[in-house]
């Protein structure tokens, strides 16, 4: 036990720092605008499939299953305020910020693990151009960029999910649905749920990054490295989520 | 052409007594393993140095010390009379701009073309240099290394032999002082060997480099080395020329040449 809590103390400390060192490395100057705009293309573009299934498939689920409950007390006119405020509070930014642990966490582990074990990250450094501000300041940006512009098209692609749902056992306009969820939607929900988004970005490409850069040696460690990624990148993401809406519940 | 003038200049000033590269009395461990203890090591400009030894006995951890990717617990490095160990990154990073590196499996980067590897350093350091010059630059890296038809490959299109020829022109294109050799032959069947040995030694006559190869491969350390040394326990247990050492009345490192 006090060996696992020293290496987890070790881990976060030795993370913290990763983090910090792309706090000065960004601010330097010859940032390598070319590989962050590649970047932000591998990690946003390439998403959207993945995240418009998923988006879908949620906002039409929610509301396919609330409607039980909701007829019960005969609201299923609230159903679309209720959907929508759930998707844009709660649900779309934490599954779509799984999905992109899952999908970018796991990529940039893999890609650098095996830059790493390679040695074209030694190569990169003997050849001094700076690996941190090339691999990793250009990724975590985009990361954090990238992921909130992907919450935003999955609230958009779940509530349409939401509409399909709804009609699935009625029948509303589409102009109403909307109506009814702008509505529902204040401008107070939409903005920590974003904010939080770029938290949950940037700590999918800092994980990502720092498992991938401090793979150790043997091709094992590629797959170690991704995966716990994985792991460590949706562990975070339910942590940020818990102190975002302890902090919004407390402003608010 | 100004990659050209940069050769002459450095064949002027070539002088084979300048001692160039120097460790002096340098300690590495890692956990409890000590891999390097007390090791010293010159070498004069202009000269190749192989050094043998058996795995794990500290070859790789000596030059990846000499780069700054591995550092030292304790002793000093010195390339071109500047203790490398004392340098901040920026300072090391001058120091690693005259040094060219060719790695065990060549260490080309993955997503990019031959053309693109070739081309990332260059531009990163060269950056008065037009696309041009550039392009001259990466036809004349690969012409060295006989390779000009796979220019627009990946480096997963490249046999293992081209893979480390590709990534000794990337070392050579910004015509660095000093060229380190990490197990160039290793991996290659005898006739690809053969012609990475004398690869070896045409870049040294062509640029009157200074080499440090590291190798397990006996032909290529009697084909390239000018000054062989054995590595033993952390330190240099022995050096000479490859006939000096095959007859050496030492069993140890006579066992080397069996």
């Amino acid at each position: 036990m006090e060996t696992f809590l020293k290496n987890i103390s070790y881990e976060i400390g030795d993370l913290s720092l990763f983090g910090l060192r792309f706090f000065e490395e960004i601010f330097r100057p010859s940032f390598e605008f070319k590989e962050f705009i590649r970047q932000c293309y591998v990690i946003g573009y390439k998403s959207l499939p993945l995240v418009s299934i998923t988006s879908f498939i949620m906002g039409l689920v929610l509301t396919i299953q609330s409607r039980p409950a909701m007829s019960k007390f005969g609201a299923e006119s609230w159903i679309p305020g209720m959907v929508s405020l759930s998707l844009i509070r709660e649900i779309a930014p934490v599954i779509t910020a799984l999905i992109c642990a899952g999908k970018i966490a796991s990529g940039i582990g893999a890609e650098l693990g095996s830059m790493k074990v390679t040695e074209q990250i030694d190569a990169m450094e003997v050849s001094a151009i700076n690996p941190y501000r090339y691999l990793v300041v250009t990724r975590i940006l985009a990361a954090t960029l990238m992921v909130p512009i992907l919450v935003i098209y999955a609230d958009l692609i779940g509530l349409l999910g939401g509409y399909i749902g709804v009609n699935m056992h009625g029948d509303v306009n589409l102009v109403l649905y909307f109506s009814e969820v702008f509505e529902s939607i204040k401008f107070l929900d939409i903005i920590p749920a974003t904010i939080k988004t770029f938290f949950f970005g940037f700590f999918i490409g800092l994980i990502g990054c720092y498992k991938g850069f401090n793979a150790s040696s043997g091709t094992e460690s590629v797959g170690k490295a991704a995966n716990s990624a994985v792991v460590s990148a949706s562990l975070s993401i339910f942590i940020i989520d818990m102190i975002a809406v302890q902090l919004t519940d407390l402003l608010f | 052409m100004l990659i050209e003038k940069n050769i002459k200049q450095k064949k002027i000033e070539t002088n084979y007594q300048q001692t160039i590269i120097e460790f002096k009395n340098v300690y590495k461990s890692f956990g409890k393993n000590d891999v390097l203890k007390g090791f010293n090591l010159s070498v004069k400009k202009g000269e190749n140095v192989v050094i043998l030894g058996k795995s794990g006995s500290g070859k790789s951890v000596a030059i990846k010390c000499l780069v700054g990717l591995i550092k030292v617990d304790k002793g000093e490095i010195y390339i071109f009379n500047t203790d490398i160990t004392k340098l901040n990154i920026y300072e090391l990073n001058k120091v690693r701009m005259n040094i060219g590196f060719l790695f065990q499996n060549g260490a080309l980067y993955d997503s990019m073309t031959v053309k693109e590897n070739l081309a990332f350093t260059l531009k990163h350091h060269s950056k008065n240099l037009n696309q041009n010059e550039i392009e001259n630059a990466i036809n004349e890296a690969l012409e060295d290394v006989g390779l000009k038809e796979a220019i627009d490959k990946m480096p997963s299109e490249l046999s293992g032999g081209m893979k480390k020829r590709i990534g000794l022109s990337r070392a050579l294109i910004i015509q660095p002082e000093i060229i380190l050799y990490d197990e160039p032959t290793s991996g290659l069947d005898t006739i690809t060997s053969r012609e990475i040995d004398e690869l070896i030694l045409k870049i040294q006559k062509k640029g009157k480099t200074t080499s440090v190869i590291i190798t397990h491969d006996l032909a290529c350390a009697k084909i390239t080395g000018d000054r062989i040394l054995i590595i033993r326990d952390g330190i240099i247990y022995a050096e000479g020329s490859f006939e000096s050492l095959k007859n050496s009345d030492d069993n140890w490192v006579r066992s080397f040449f069996i």
